[in-house]
């Protein structure tokens, strides 16, 4: 079996007495969308943020295209492909839409240290940031300030965000949260588009969304993979049933 | 690129400059040579306070002790002169690189700590300056160094004349502004306002925060250090008093008055901190008394600071 | 040997004064989340009040009790009705705030007081040598402020750790909603700690009055010094400030006293009477450098919620 993308193995990360992370191990394959689902403080935040490097497990290792990334600070994943949208959304709420897309396409077109060019005109980077916009949907809204945007369009933007950086792997931390019933459908769209391009590693509530988009699913509860595997499987698993699916109706339809 | 429509803020700038420009011929006219040399001084002030806002405006580096390279500057000047090398040429440029050292070690070792604890080490390490200034008893120490002869540019200009040091600060703080707007608006600017917004989100999408942290505090304290040369030609003088850390809130608050974060805040935050100073000093003994519950209200009520409240006031 | 024994308790209690200054900036700033460059202006007016009321009561004890609570009901006071307006803002804000207050204070003393500064006279039952070992002998006073402040500093850890106003404020460090939503009065609760803050800073500039000249400005110069100990001691935690601020007291007596000789042994007697002042001062600092390159958490940091 070829070496997959992602691989995690057995990472461990506690806080205080407890074990947010209990030897987790998961892999992803190219072009592959796996969803992780749970209940909430289920730990899921606790795994990503282990990903991309802005916490440090406790053991346990990451191997991002077959290498270690364990140790690895977060800057530095992204410069080798990992790319990441927030639960609570993080962007720069000062900067305009195309600004924010903008800096991350910066990020990876050669070094940072011009002082004197004005970066708001240099065409290579406005051009791929408006690509980016259009993509999720958000090109009419490119000059608009973040904090003017709404919550829904915010949530869009960190997945264009994510998505300038071209990654192999896109890590990302419930993107359908707050949006409504019609934001919801286009990211659904967007994604099974974007499965093709990039591996995506989907943290979600939704599960119709979920069950709709994933090749494959872990669950995890209380820091630990309770089962992993396609989303029929998935489905019919009783220890999953018991432990979250049965909730399943209460927390499928957000927005 | 939103397009900045003409403001108050604008204006005001404008006549800032053009006020700054005729000054010296009011001068000659009037007769009012004190308010060259006030002037002088607070053009000079306004170049420590635009590198300050660099950091701090545009940057979110709160620091409490830029005051330090007023200092440095002013030692290497000062230094140098009594030592027996009176050339501009070669005080201005050890002026320099001293502050840039100095930013250099100060910055690492500051950008490990955030927050108020960064401002705190960053007071912590100029008052260290200061105190090193004050043992240093060859070269005066607490009582201060006089400089006798003014940095010599060989006919290139003459500090001696009144006049021309002032054009010669008037120039540096025009071009210093000029820098800053580039630089602002450079890669390297966006990059530094971003970590300013969301630190967080700036090192997702890749970009280490130090390095461009520690960049940007070496070059604010090298045009710090150009002030600080600049300052010890005016005054003739150079004492650890300059970099004690009252200095540095003065600094504060003069880019707080004027708004963080526009290039001509500082600008018109100096002028009218150091004119408020003067006038509020020759009407009453007590104008420090007013100064303090003045800066109190000013950081409760007064948001943006003055260029904040123009560019407010032109919206609407 | 004599000098070093007697240096070191120097040292002690130096270092000892410094961590009552600091408990009080900690205290204040891991509870209300307040930066307060004023809290050296607290400690200047307990060593102004402290000069002035004795010599008007003409009795060193009554005018130092005295003094330590008009410090208390200052601090109160400053709370009610000037810093209680900062809580929630920015820390730049708090820093600019205080500092104009700093600015007010060193004013006012200065038109009460006048720009000289004052000086606080013993009673002589406190300037007699203390026989603290065979043959070696320590002044009264200097004793009495170590025994103090460890007493002040052994309180302060009993009445945090085991009381319940103690539990409140610990509680109100990690959660301040938390414990508004169980009823407690948190601004009662914040002006108390305030000003017991400002009481702990009082006490010690009252303390340092007599050995020291009561002079406006001192206390900047020790404000700066009790952020190093807290930043060399590890943010919020008690314990590491007073570990940190006798560490401190330590290097900066021993230094001082000992530094120039030393130097002298080295170098150049020319050099070293140039470098030792200024080495001596930036002991401290050298000091808080190496521990933000070795350990940026502090030596004794608290741990982590």
């Amino acid at each position: 079996m070829a070496e997959p993308l992602l691989r995690v193995d057995n990472l461990v990360r506690r806080f205080g007495g407890i074990v947010a992370t209990d030897h987790v191990c998961l892999d992803v394959g190219r072009g592959e969308l796996h969803a992780i689902i749970g209940p909430n403080g289920a730990g899921k935040t606790t795994l990503i943020s282990q990903l991309t490097g802005h916490l440090a497990p406790h053991a346990g290792s990451i191997h991002l295209d077959g290498r270690d990334i364990s140790a690895l600070p977060a800057w530095r994943r992204c410069g080798l492909g990992l790319a990441r949208s927030f639960q609570i959304t993080s962007l720069l709420p000062d900067f305009t839409a195309a600004d924010n897309v903008a800096l991350a396409v910066q990020a990876h077109a050669g070094h940072s240290f011009r002082f004197f060019a004005n970066a708001r005109k240099e065409a290579r980077l406005r051009e791929a940031a408006h690509a980016a916009l259009e993509r999720v949907g958000l090109g009419h809204r490119a000059d608009v300030v973040v904090a003017k945007l709404s919550h829904g369009e915010q949530r869009e933007l960190e997945l264009a965000v994510a998505l300038a950086s071209r990654p192999q792997l896109l890590l990302l931390d419930e993107p359908m949260a707050g949006l409504g019933v019609t934001e919801s459908a286009r990211m659904v769209k967007l994604l099974k588009e974007l499965r093709r391009e990039v591996a995506i590693v989907l943290v979600e509530h939704d599960m119709e969304a979920v069950f709709a988009l994933a090749d494959r699913i872990s669950v995890l509860v209380y820091g630990r993979v309770i089962a992993s595997g396609a989303p029929d499987a998935i489905r019919q698993n009783d220890e999953v049933k018991r432990a979250y699916l049965g909730d399943q109706h209460v927390v499928t339809h957000h927005g | 690129m939103m397009k900045t429509r003409l403001n108050a803020g604008h204006l005001v700038a404008v006549l800032a400059v053009a006020g700054l420009l005729a000054l010296p011929l009011y001068s000659a006219l009037s007769g009012n040579i004190f308010v060259l040399t006030l002037f002088t001084r607070i053009v000079i002030m306004a170049l420590a306070a635009a590198s300050l806002n660099l950091i701090m405006g545009y940057g979110g580096m709160m620091s409490f002790g830029h005051a330090a390279y007023l200092g440095i500057g002013g030692y290497a000047v000062g230094i140098l002169a009594q030592e027996g090398i009176g050339s501009g040429f070669i005080q201005f440029p050890v002026a320099l690189l001293a502050s840039a050292l100095f930013a250099l070690v100060i910055g690492a070792l500051s950008l490990r700590t955030r927050g108020v604890y960064f401002i705190m080490i960053t007071l912590a390490f100029a008052q260290m300056a200061y105190y090193v200034a004050s043992g240093l008893a060859r070269y005066g120490g607490d009582d201060g160094l006089t400089i006798y002869k003014r940095s010599d540019f060989s006919g290139l200009i003459n500090l001696s004349s009144r006049v021309q040091f002032y054009y010669l600060c008037l120039a540096c703080l025009l071009l210093t502004v000029f820098l800053i707007w580039r630089i602002v608006n450079s890669r390297f600017g966006m990059v530094v306002r971003g970590l300013r917004s969301n630190e967080q989100r700036m090192q997702a999408i890749g970009f280490p925060a130090k390095r461009y942290q520690l960049v940007c505090f070496v070059i604010a304290g090298t045009l710090c250090g150009l002030a600080g040369a600049l300052l010890a030609n005016n005054t003739d003088f150079v004492s650890p008093a300059v970099m004690y850390w009252t200095r540095s809130g003065d600094l504060m608050v003069m880019v707080i008055l004027g708004g963080m974060a526009t290039l001509f805040g500082p600008v018109v935050g100096a002028i009218v901190y150091l004119l408020l100073e003067e006038f509020l000093s020759q009407i009453t003994e007590y104008w420090a008394l007013i100064m303090g519950p003045l800066l109190l209200l000013i950081v409760l009520f007064g948001r943006g600071g003055i260029m904040g409240v123009l560019g407010r006031l032109s919206r609407g | 040997m004599l000098l070093v024994i007697e240096q070191i308790l120097n040292g002690l209690q130096f270092g000892l004064l410094l961590f009552l200054l600091a408990a009080g900036l900690t205290l204040v700033f891991g509870i209300m989340d307040l930066v307060n460059l004023a809290h050296g202006s607290l400690y200047m007016m307990g060593a102004y009040f402290a000069a002035t009321l004795v010599a008007k009561t003409g009795s060193f004890l009554l005018g130092i009790l005295l003094a330590l609570g008009a410090t208390l009901v200052l601090g109160i006071v400053l709370e009610v009705v000037a810093l209680r307006h900062l809580y929630g803002r920015d820390h730049l804000d708090h820093v600019l705030a205080t500092f104009g207050l700093i600015l007010f204070f060193n004013e006012a003393v200065r038109l009460i007081w006048g720009p000289a500064g004052l000086a606080l006279q013993l009673p002589d039952w406190l300037t007699v040598p203390v026989p603290i070992l065979p043959g070696i002998h320590y002044p009264a006073y200097r004793l009495a402020i170590i025994v103090v402040a460890l007493l002040v500093a052994l309180l302060l850890y009993l009445g945090v750790m085991r009381t319940r106003v103690g539990m409140l404020i610990r509680a109100g460090a990690s959660n301040r909603e938390m414990i508004g939503a169980l009823g407690i009065n948190i601004k009662l609760l914040y002006t108390l700690v305030f000003g017991l803050g400002a009481a702990l800073a009082g006490l010690a500039g009252l303390m340092q009055a007599p050995i020291l000249t009561v002079q406006i400005g001192m206390g900047e110069n020790i404000l700066i010094l009790a952020f190093v100990v807290i930043v060399i001691g590890g943010i919020g935690s008690i314990r590491g400030a007073f570990l940190a601020a006798i560490l401190v007291g330590l290097i900066d007596t021993l230094g001082r006293a000992f530094l120039p000789n030393l130097l002298r042994q080295i170098l150049s007697s020319a050099a070293a009477s140039t470098a030792a002042p200024a080495l001596s001062s930036m002991l401290i600092y050298l000091l808080m450098a190496i521990v933000l390159v070795v350990r940026p958490e502090g030596l004794f940091p608290a741990a982590r919620r």
